[in-house]
């Protein structure tokens, strides 16, 4: 199927038509999926997919114009480039604007393919997601049913020229699957997820993501909204990633350039506990968000964010690194669909010396240990820092666990939270959402519930 | 974009092997967008996607299959995996496919007609009065953005109709910079209209309550935490019973057991001063469309009548499993989508009550006149939705501003908890709508209204 040269063929090809004073890049990318969802024991729906995208940039005199298409067709291809070029002509002038140039910077060879996904046959696929609700079903008496069991798979490939002579390319692969388990809990109904992602069949760990999908659902029976309290939060790998991502999110070049992070300013100072340590690292092979090029052609690299505590730099493309004079750090993300923007692509928290999850909850006299956090696009400010989120999970009590607690939320601002860890976890995980991190646990935290 | 006899072909192909149901979606769809941040118009974004996606289903399996190739090759091929997905059954062989029908409202400006320096102009003039408007003021940025999205059904039981659907929208962001930090304050309009729009809307004004709002965050104070009496201005409260009940309602998550409001048709489920309606009509409203995308008539449901349930939502193949019709409200994100139950505009009908009369009635309470969005767990009913811009309310009078925070509730409880809803109906701020990763546009609206107890994430105890 798709081929990496053919559509660095198409890119090129544009590229060669750039005119003098033109900057020119051109991203496409082609790929195949398939979805399953299975509901009773039935195939729910099959769903095959061929996605196709182009993404062209021109930068004229500073200013820039973009256009992009779901498809690969030559008429559409063309009529892109004139909107990008039309588009150009009415942006207002940046000297820094333009597309990255070239800075020697080897890419870390990491092969992101594996045929085995192309392999995988319909039924498979189809028994996989069957197996998945039945094993569900069967793993606990008080799971009444399945809200949905999905399997999918993804084979895709990526290719961006340019005007300053970068070209680059390639092609990954992906596989995932996800379950939601229900429980009658008088007149309500919980709700508990477990999925899992890898580049291909054999590394999902099925077992993992049903105890959790089961587990998460059980123990929340019975839960009631708690008292109002300061807690500690204990955080799973999940969650710590979802919490810390959120963070790594305002480390970007975009938000120094115009003011909208909590953190401008603050190199070389103490931003967070001294147990925190983390990285943005594509090039660590184990995680999924590892890539050998970012979304400007430029090799990914590590950089670190954060180094016992204290604030290192932030992320860069090549336009805030041009902007900033501290040069693009490879951290254009990107889609064909849209413009690249300096984000983190591979996030890798360091492990600490806190034990596993049990350890962690033995260690607090008072806290929450975090099933779910609702609402996080509308409850964290990333300009500000401030953080109020739903949460639902269990109390700790004197070092266990103790009743499920729901319909409350947790409060604190991201640069509290960074300061109040008090435990970092020795059960690094590699998630599927590309973050790499041991649990956390962060103390002196809003729990708002009944007054 | 496909003739008629391709179409036919295509709903033949997906039934060569015998199935239920054959369906044929096209879509076509042209953006563009002008941005403007750091006092720089950064950039001009234009797009196009166009694609089909075609659906088979035998029995409860539902094969889909959707490509960009617009091909006949390729087309055909789509139409073959969909039903190979779906499985052979002993359904229909044949479809018969009907006269076109050609719905749906061309805009009475069409946004592509108009000169790109006049959008340009728009983000400046924003940009302009936000920062005019407050030396605090640091950053603005404004965001103009217009779409038409042209699409075509036709299935295996006769729909053969298009539509034509244009939006139009505008949002800026302002930041201010004080003694506390950086706050932000946010507005943005949007309607299923062309560029029109702005006949009806000021972007300077638009700018100047965004930085307003910044600007009164600056000296607010943290949010009490805990349960309190809280009223809701007009307009944004819509989301309360978009997450509270809305996303309960729709017929898919009901018949899988992952509603809170599952077989409670004809019960009280709320307080009678509730009338919740959900209504796909309304002209020019951001969840407005003349036909949904499985091709059926858009139209207006009334959900909870006086506190008591009435019905769902529902869309084709849930309709279809309970042999009614379907309420017009099977919607997608694109032609990569399947459709599912989805809301269009869902608004609490007005009461008696002034907003006067229904703040003067708290001692100690949160005033919230802008929500943020929401997050609904539909099982168990808790939801969460962001305040942007909230008050304490101290002995009937709002006084001082407050930090953003999060409100909590349980949908269930807090319908049994309205206790006043006034006579100010206003429909709020154009949303998208998530559910299975896919996000359409929805529109919401309340007037004020009082409830009883919900929860406040807030910092002060």
């Amino acid at each position: 199927m798709t081929s990496v040269d053919a559509l660095l063929d198409i890119a090129r090809g544009l590229v060669a038509q750039a005119e003098p004073g033109e900057q020119l890049e051109v991203a496409c990318s082609e790929g195949e999926s398939t979805a399953v969802r299975v509901y009773g024991g039935e195939v729910e729906s099959f769903t095959s997919a061929r996605n196709r995208g182009i993404g062209v940039r021109v930068i004229r005199d500073g200013r820039e114009g973009f256009a992009s298409a779901g498809s690969l067709d030559p008429d559409v291809v063309a009529q892109m480039l004139a909107d990008a070029r039309d588009n150009a002509g009415f942006a207002e002038a940046d000297p820094d604007a333009g597309v990255a140039e070239p800075d020697g910077v080897a890419a870390v060879d990491i092969d992101l393919w594996r045929d085995s996904v192309t392999q995988l046959d319909a039924q498979t696929k189809i028994q996989t997601a069957i197996d998945l609700e039945a094993r569900v079903k069967a793993a606990d008496p008080r799971i009444s049913g399945v809200r949905t069991a999905t399997f999918g798979d993804n084979a895709s490939a990526f290719a961006l020229a340019s005007t300053s002579g970068i070209e680059s390319g390639g092609r990954s692969t992906s596989v995932s699957c996800g379950v939601q388990a229900l429980a009658p809990d008088g007149e309500r109904t919980q709700i508990g997820y477990g999925g899992d992602a890898a580049r291909e069949y054999d590394d999902l760990d099925f077992d993992a993501l049903i105890e959790r999908a089961v587990s998460q659902t059980v123990d929340l029976i019975g839960a009631t909204k708690p008292p109002t309290a300061t807690v500690s939060l204990v955080l799973d790998p999940r969650q710590a990633a979802t919490v810390l991502g959120l963070v790594a999110g305002t480390l970007t070049g975009d938000r120094v350039i115009k003011g909208r992070s909590p953190f401008i300013g603050r190199e070389g100072e103490a931003i967070a506990s001294p147990l925190l340590t983390m990285v943005d690292d594509p090039t660590d092979s184990a995680s999924l968000g590892a890539d050998d090029y970012d979304g400007e052609g430029l090799a990914c690299r590590r950089n670190p964010l954060v180094t016992a505590g204290v604030l290192d730099g932030f992320l860069h493309d090549a336009y805030t690194g041009r902007r900033t004079g501290l040069g693009s750090t490879g951290s254009a993300v990107r889609s064909t669909r849209g413009l690249p923007s300096p984000g983190v692509h591979a996030l890798a928290v360091a492990s600490g010396t806190g034990g596993d999850l049990e350890a962690m909850i033995g260690g607090v006299d008072l806290g929450v240990l975090v099933f779910g956090l609702a609402g996080l696009h509308s409850g964290v400010n990333a300009v500000s820092g401030d953080f109020s989120v739903g949460v639902e999970g269990r109390m700790i009590r004197n070092g266990a666990l103790a009743e499920p607690i729901s319909e409350c939320t947790v409060s604190s601002t991201l640069q509290r939270l960074l300061l109040g860890i008090t435990a970092v976890g020795s059960d690094l995980t590699h998630l599927p959402s590309g973050v790499s991190t041991p649990s956390v646990v962060i103390g002196d935290v809003m729990l708002s519930g009944q007054s | 974009m496909l003739d008629d006899r391709l179409i036919t072909r295509l709903l033949e192909v997906s039934l060569e092997g015998g199935a239920d149901f054959a369906e044929v979606f096209a879509e076509d769809v042209s953006r563009s967008g002008v941005s403007l941040d750091d006092g720089r118009v950064e950039n001009l974004s234009s797009s196009r996607d166009r694609g089909v996606g075609i659906r088979v289903i035998t029995g409860d399996t539902t094969g889909f299959a959707h490509t960009a190739d617009l091909s006949e090759e390729a087309l055909v091929d789509a139409a073959r995996t969909a039903a190979a997905a779906a499985g052979a059954g002993s359904g229909l062989t044949v479809a018969t496919v009907g006269e076109r029908v050609e719905r749906g409202t061309p805009p009475a400006v069409d946004p592509s007609t108009v000169a790109k320096t006049t959008k340009v102009a728009l983000v400046q003039e924003a940009d302009r009065a936000a920062r005019a408007h407050d030396e605090a003021i640091t950053q603005v940025s404004a965001r103009y953005a217009d779409n038409r999205r042209r699409i075509l059904i036709a299935n295996s039981d006769g729909i053969f109709v298009t539509d034509d659907q244009t939006r139009t929208n505008f949002a800026v962001t302002a930041v201010a910079s004080g003694d506390v930090g950086l706050q932000t304050g946010y507005e943005s309009v949007g309607l299923s209209m062309g560029f029109e729009l702005f006949d009806r809307y000021d972007v300077a004004e638009l700018a100047t309550t965004a930085a307003e709002r910044a600007m009164t965050k600056l000296s607010a104070a943290p949010a009490p935490s805990g349960t309190h009496v809280v009223v809701i201005g007009p307009g944004s409260g819509g989301v309360l019973f978009h997450e509270a009940c809305g996303h309960g309602l729709e017929a898919d998550l009901v018949n899988k057991g992952a509603s809170v409001f599952a077989g409670k048709v004809g019960e009280q489920v709320a307080s009678p001063l509730v009338t919740l309606i959900d209504d796909g009509t309304m002209p020019g409203e951001w969840g407005h469309y003349e036909v949904d995308d499985e091709g059926n008539p858009a139209t207006r449901n009334v959900l909870i009548e006086d506190g008591v349930l009435k019905d769902y939502l529902w869309d084709h193949r849930q309709a279809r499993r309970d042999a009614r019709r379907s309420s017009g409200n099977g919607r997608r994100q694109s032609y990569r989508h399947l459709p599912m139950v989805r809301m269009t505009n869902t608004y609490l009908a007005g009461g008696d009550a002034t907003p006067e009369e229904i703040i003067g009635g708290v001692d100690n309470g949160v005033y919230v006149a802008k929500l943020g969005g929401g997050q609904v767990n539909t099982a168990s009913g808790d939801f969460v939705f962001g305040m942007t811009e909230a008050y304490l309310i101290e002995n009937g009078q709002i006084t001082t501003p407050l930090r953003e925070g999060q409100l909590i509730g349980n949908g269930p409880k807090v319908l049994r908890q309205i206790e006043a809803v006034g006579n100010d109906f206003e429909m709020g701020p154009p949303g998208t709508c998530g559910k299975d990763g896919q996000g359409v546009p929805v529109g919401d609206g309340v007037p004020t209204l009082r409830v009883a107890e919900l929860t406040i994430g807030g910092t002060a105890a």
